[in-house]
């Protein structure tokens, strides 16, 4: 573990990355400290340019932009990750069985794989938060539904070729539970690459929630930056700052994430330099 | 290569696609909350009883399950997508109209992408580990995490609003342009911003996609022998690496082609182009559901005319693949 930071503390951008992600993390845990009550209210004169009270500006309705920025990290950090667990938890499930089993289990469940990874994906998931209604849990759980196959393939290809080590039919042999055997031999051995995936995946998912809240498909009771640069495409001639500082803040975030995955993966991986992330 | 054989081959992957969409479309409807019928007509009260009832009757709600799943799978099938719920008239008609402007944008962008990207990941490749290639890699970096709506605006506010050389949005003038050629300079004019916009973030995939597939190819034995021939070192880039290198490139091309479509949607809300995409963001307010179910199966149409587009280019570029099969 000590020798993985290390390797990844080598690389100067994933250095940046982290110091950046750090950064965000804090204002996103400490959102209500930096910028207290609701974002979503009124605090000033409306279209004000930055400086002065508001060092971001107000919009057209005399809200704080920066208390949205600091506030919207929440959710763009949220629903990254989550919709990023529950794209694992499916991807992993769907790959493991197809990959440990294999036969027509498999075969059947590569097709349905395959059908999912080539549907244009965020048409799909704009059709699902529209039909279950927009809010955090139908934008977690579209994301999901269209961004688990790439982790499906990974992790079956994993499975199969863990699946004929020693270790593991000696395991079989001694009569260990084949759901047991998953879990606890076959999965440890299969994670690194699975981490260094599913971490850029989070920096996807952002990039899919924002642009789900730009076209007004995000939840209504929460500010967030997809939101903000959506709400300003109005008035953006005049206000500049009401698009731009959310989406340098998510050009920002994403950036920072792909950094510290790509360190992660030269770390994790190191025969694997430069090939997955593209 | 038999050119029946594969003609036939992506008819019939067309065909799977339509039906496996359309028993999709069937599953999500019944997954919203509530009447089918009512999401089908649009948001409840909106729709008046009589429309509501028409809905019913042509979708056979009020039968079997398995029935009403095959009356929906025939209709789909003769091209019948069900009506607009906002303007009453069949929304495959409406889709047919916009397709060619989203046809025109996701093409152009797909081009323009991959020969910019391939192009500028090759040269990071040939000039791997030097300033222009950290330069090159690190632009492909930004635009990889940028999202493209925000790309879109901050094009409009340089290019449009401060300089004011390209229109910001549209496809055509609001005064009509005479002369068909005048009025094809017109749209190619409108037409950069939205392209470039969509197209840009593609170019930094690439970029990061040939120049990897590049330097893997580069360690190969084969590239070595053409160096100890001792041919020029462009043509090794050329006609030994790149060729090699290019297929990956083109076959994940095809496989993002789902993502150009997806991302059409967005830019076409940005520049107010007037394709499926801009149809599929009104159709969000109104709730107009049986036109974004069109929508998605259109669009996912439009990835296996792409993957079809790229299966042939890989068989010119390999022709290996074509005499395999």
């Amino acid at each position: 573990m000590r020798r993985i930071l290390r390797r990844v503390m080598q690389n100067r951008g994933a250095v940046a990355g982290g110091v950046v992600l750090a950064v965000i993390l804090v204002c996103a845990v400490a959102a209500p400290l930096i910028a207290p009550g609701d974002p979503m209210a009124t605090r000033g004169r409306p279209l004000l340019p930055p400086g002065g009270q508001f060092p971001f500006g107000t919009d057209m309705l005399g809200r704080d932009v920066l208390a949205g920025i600091v506030h919207g990290a929440r959710i763009s950090l949220l629903i990254g990750v989550m919709s990023t667990f529950a794209a694992v938890l499916i991807g992993v499930t769907v790959g493991a069985i197809a990959g440990f089993f294999g036969g027509w289990v498999d075969e059947v469940l590569v097709r349905f794989t395959e059908f999912f990874q080539t549907i244009p994906s965020f048409v799909f998931a704009i059709l699902l938060v529209a039909i279950m209604r927009p809010g955090l849990a139908s934008i977690i759980i579209a994301i999901a539904v269209v961004t688990w196959p790439p982790i499906a393939r990974l992790a079956r290809s994993e499975f199969m070729s863990i699946r004929h080590r020693e270790f593991v039919e000696a395991a079989v042999l001694s009569g260990v539970s084949q759901g047991r055997i998953i879990v606890t031999e076959v999965l440890p051995n299969a994670a690194s690459p699975l981490i260094v995936v599913s971490s850029l995946m989070v920096a996807t998912a952002i990039l899919t929630e924002s642009a789900l809240s730009f076209l007004g498909l995000g939840d209504p009771n929460h500010i967030s930056w997809g939101y903000m640069v959506g709400a300003a495409r109005t008035v953006f001639r005049q206000a500049w700052w009401l698009s731009v500082f959310p989406g340098l803040a998510i050009a920002l975030t994403v950036l920072a994430i792909n950094l510290v995955g790509e360190g992660l993966n030269d770390a994790l991986n190191p025969h694997l330099k430069g090939r997955i992330g593209a | 290569m038999h050119y029946v054989g594969f003609a036939l081959q992506w008819l019939m992957k067309a065909l799977a696609v339509v039906l496996a969409i359309t028993v999709l479309n069937f599953l999500i409807v019944r997954l919203a909350p509530g009447d089918p019928a009512i999401v089908m007509a649009g948001e409840a009260g909106a729709a008046d009883s009589q429309f509501l009832a028409q809905v019913r009757k042509d979708f056979g709600l009020d039968r079997p399950i398995y029935v009403q799943l095959a009356t929906y799978v025939g209709k789909v099938l003769t091209l019948d997508l069900g009506r607009s719920y906002r303007t009453r008239r069949p929304v495959g008609d409406m889709l047919l109209e916009r397709l060619p402007a989203t046809l025109l944008l996701t093409g152009t962008a797909y081009i323009f992408a991959l020969i910019v990207g391939a192009l500028l990941g090759a040269i990071a490749a040939a000039k791997a580990h030097t300033f222009l290639d950290s330069v090159l890699t690190a632009v492909a970096l930004v635009f990889y995490a940028t999202p493209i709506f925000w790309v879109g605006l901050l094009l409009i506010l340089v290019f449009s609003v401060q300089l004011g050389w390209l229109p910001p949005f549209g496809m055509h003038s609001l005064i009509p342009v005479k002369g068909t050629l005048w009025q094809m300079l017109d749209t190619l004019k409108h037409l950069v911003l939205p392209a470039l916009t969509l197209g840009l973030f593609y170019v930094a995939v690439y970029v990061r996609l040939t120049r990897a597939s590049m330097l893997d190819t580069a360690s190969l034995e084969y590239v070595k022998t053409a160096r100890a021939k001792g041919l020029p070192e462009w043509r090794v880039l050329t006609a030994h690496i790149l060729r090699t290198a290019l297929i990956p490139i083109i076959t994940f091309a095809g496989m993002q082609a789902g993502n150009l479509v997806g991302g059409a949607i967005v830019v076409e809300t940005v520049f107010a182009w007037p394709g499926i995409g801009r149809l599929a963001f009104d159709a969000l307010f109104q709730r107009d559901y049986n036109i974004l179910l069109g929508v998605f199966l259109i669009s996912a149409l439009m990835v296996v005319f792409f993957n079809m587009l790229t299966d042939l280019a890989v068989r010119v570029a390999d022709p290996r693949v074509g005499s395999r099969t």
